[in-house]
């Protein structure tokens, strides 16, 4: 891996204007949403980044997340780049603002593989992806209502299937289990294990 | 005459080539493929969301059940990431072992990928040669972890347990004949490494013995050569990753690139391909198994000669001797409190790839400081290659569409997780 700070401070040359962390040896990128594709373009192009390859896209929502980040954005979409020129990577987080209609723009452009990645965090997350020329559910069911992976959908699930041997056909119903869950969350104050 | 227009045609879930459960909406002129619509998530368990609700080392095994061919590789990348977070340090007698069943996990992958696309390109002796093989290498995982498949054998800050000095055995049951028990048990009298030594001296002729039915068959190379070629730039743009970007000729490999564990301590060489056709992938990682087998004798060598502890011995994190939990007041404590309440990341996220016999298999975790994670993602190579399938298959025929979804190396546990 090449040093972390050069490609810091490169970055920090051409966009000065977007703030850089650096924990556990990795760079973050925080962008607001709008500004996505522009920022992404740059860091593919540029040749100290040269940010060629589009290694994940993952969607997060931080709606239970105690400490409140950038504007209390409930939605943000995570993109981990990989330089093979440079053999360096970088995450790139892009917070929505609009928290009841999550609204970003695709890069389907920029990183032909963010096509079917878009669709997953569509799919599990309900985020909509601007100009996306396919967007419809990857992973759930046909004809899943819902977005599974936010934080106010049940682990368990709304609905349950079943062969119905009166009707003998697969009917839907609503689940008949209960929630479980064996060891509570639990986050310790600051300085708890100081005494 | 009727005017001949395109047709749709159902391929699977039920197919025998489309490796477990992939739904293909295929759209044909003739039998020419215009365009392939992978219907995918028929095996979607939400391992992400099941992860947030268990605590760090309750998640482990579910990391096994991804990519259900090669199991220990994904659980190490998760327990990278959590030691990333923690910076927790392994031991290094650990990281020689995580190596070792690294490139076993590896043989063990690439001899399925062998044999099944082997198969459904119309060999089929490959596959039960390279099952034979499989067998071998299953039987080193339950040695170590009492599990043929599903090992949950790494663990934060090391391995579950050290290799043990004693190989199991075939027992004379009263179907077995005594000379047949007698003769399997023969390489398994010594210790774990001394059948892994066996092991990686005869497979290199297991190699030639596959390459010898493949390489130079005439058929297979019709059916291999010039289907699904991939450019270079195109493998980068579509975030190809693991042989799949070396067929198509680049020089890219996490362990020498971005070393993790013991790699930069060993010797090995990276194949890459010229063509990027099917046949290069099949070259490729044909080459991968005899440098795995190189890899696994260095690391056999150094770890019979030094022996050590297997798991960090910070007791917040690893669990406690058996031995001091019954003397020790504040072992039994840790123990609890490791089984109960689990251990606590601190507050932020960190992103752990190791190089998966598919390509980059990474763990995005994000941390809150509680004893579970945030949000885990998983980044599944496979994932990034069947979204290819459309571009790659298109003008080709259907025969070589089975063929591209066996150089793709599909595995819908890791795809649909």
């Amino acid at each position: 891996m090449t040093d972390l700070k050069k490609i810091s401070t490169n970055i920090k040359k051409i966009l000065p204007e977007y703030p850089i962390y650096l924990q556990f040896d990795e760079i973050t990128l925080s962008v607001p949403a709008d500004d996505v594709s522009k920022v992404l373009k740059k860091l593919k192009t540029m040749s100290q980044l040269k940010f060629e390859q589009m290694i994940d896209l993952a969607a997060v929502d931080f709606s239970e997340y105690p400490q409140k980040n950038y504007e209390n954005c409930r939605y943000a979409v995570v993109y981990h780049l990989l330089s093979l020129k440079h053999n360096s990577r970088i995450r790139v987080k892009a917070f929505i603002k609009d928290n009841s209609f999550p609204l970003i723009e695709t890069i389907t452009s920029i990183y032909a593989n963010a096509d079917w990645y878009e669709r997953e965090a569509f799919d599990l997350f309900g985020i909509m992806f601007l100009n996306h020329p396919d967007l419809r559910r990857i992973l759930t069911d046909y004809g899943f209502i819902g977005h599974p992976f936010r934080k106010d959908f049940p682990m368990i699930g709304n609905i349950e299937m079943r062969y119905d041997p009166s009707q003998k056909r697969v009917i839907y119903q609503p689940v008949t289990i209960d929630p479980r869950n064996n060891v509570p969350r639990v986050i310790h104050d600051e300085g708890f294990r100081n005494g | 005459m009727a005017e001949i227009k395109n047709y749709t045609m159902n391929f699977g879930p039920q197919h025998p080539a489309a490796h477990g459960v992939l739904r293909l909406i295929l759209e044909l002129d003739g039998e020419v493929i215009q365009r392939a619509d992978p219907h995918i998530g028929l095996l979607h368990r939400a391992t992400e969301k099941l992860a947030e609700n268990r605590t760090y080392i309750q998640s482990i095994p579910y990391m096994d059940r991804l990519d259900y061919v090669s199991m220990m590789m994904n659980e190490h990348a998760y327990v990278m990431a959590i030691e990333k977070m923690l910076n927790l340090k392994v031991p290094i007698r650990a990281q020689y072992i995580r190596v070792l069943f690294d490139e076993i996990t590896r043989l063990l992958n690439h001899l399925l990928w062998l044999g099944c696309h082997a198969l459904d390109v119309g060999a089929m002796s490959v596959f039960l040669y390279t099952f034979r093989e499989r067998e071998d290498l299953f039987d080193c995982y339950e040695a170590v972890s009492g599990a043929r498949m599903h090992a949950a054998y790494y663990r934060p800050g090391g391995v579950y347990r050290d290799l043990p000095d004693h190989m199991p055995q075939f027992q004379n049951t009263r179907f077995s004949r005594p000379n047949v028990t007698h003769k399997l048990n023969e390489n398994r009298q010594g210790s774990l490494l001394d059948f892994i030594d066996d092991f990686a001296n005869r497979f290199p002729k297991h190699i030639d013995e596959y390459e010898t039915l493949l390489t130079d068959n005439r058929i297979w190379k019709q059916r291999t050569v010039g289907i699904g070629v991939v450019s270079p730039e195109r493998a980068i743009e579509l975030g190809f990753t693991g042989p799949m970007l070396r067929g198509s000729g680049i020089e890219w490999d996490l362990r020498k690139k971005q070393p993790y564990e013991v790699y930069d301590k060993l010797n090995f060489d990276i194949p890459v391909g010229v063509e990027g056709d099917c046949y290069d992938r099949y070259l490729v990682r044909i080459e991968e198994m005899r440098q795995s087998i190189n890899l696994i004798k260095q690391c056999s060598k150094w770890i019979r000669v030094n022996p050590g502890p297997v798991i960090s011995d910070n007791q917040k994190y690893a669990p406690p001797k058996r031995q001091d939990m019954k003397e020790d007041m504040e072992s039994m404590i840790h123990h609890f409190k490791l089984f109960t309440e689990g251990f606590h990341l601190p507050k932020g996220e960190a992103y752990a790839a190791v190089e998966h016999p598919k390509g980059e298999f990474g763990i995005y975790l994000i941390s809150d400081g509680a004893n579970k994670p945030y949000r885990l993602k998983i980044r599944a190579p496979g994932f990034a290659h069947l979204s290819s399938l459309d571009e790659m298959t298109k003008g080709h025929m259907i025969s070589d569409l089975v063929a591209i979804i066996g150089t793709q190396d599909i595995v819908f546990g890791e795809i649909d997780r």
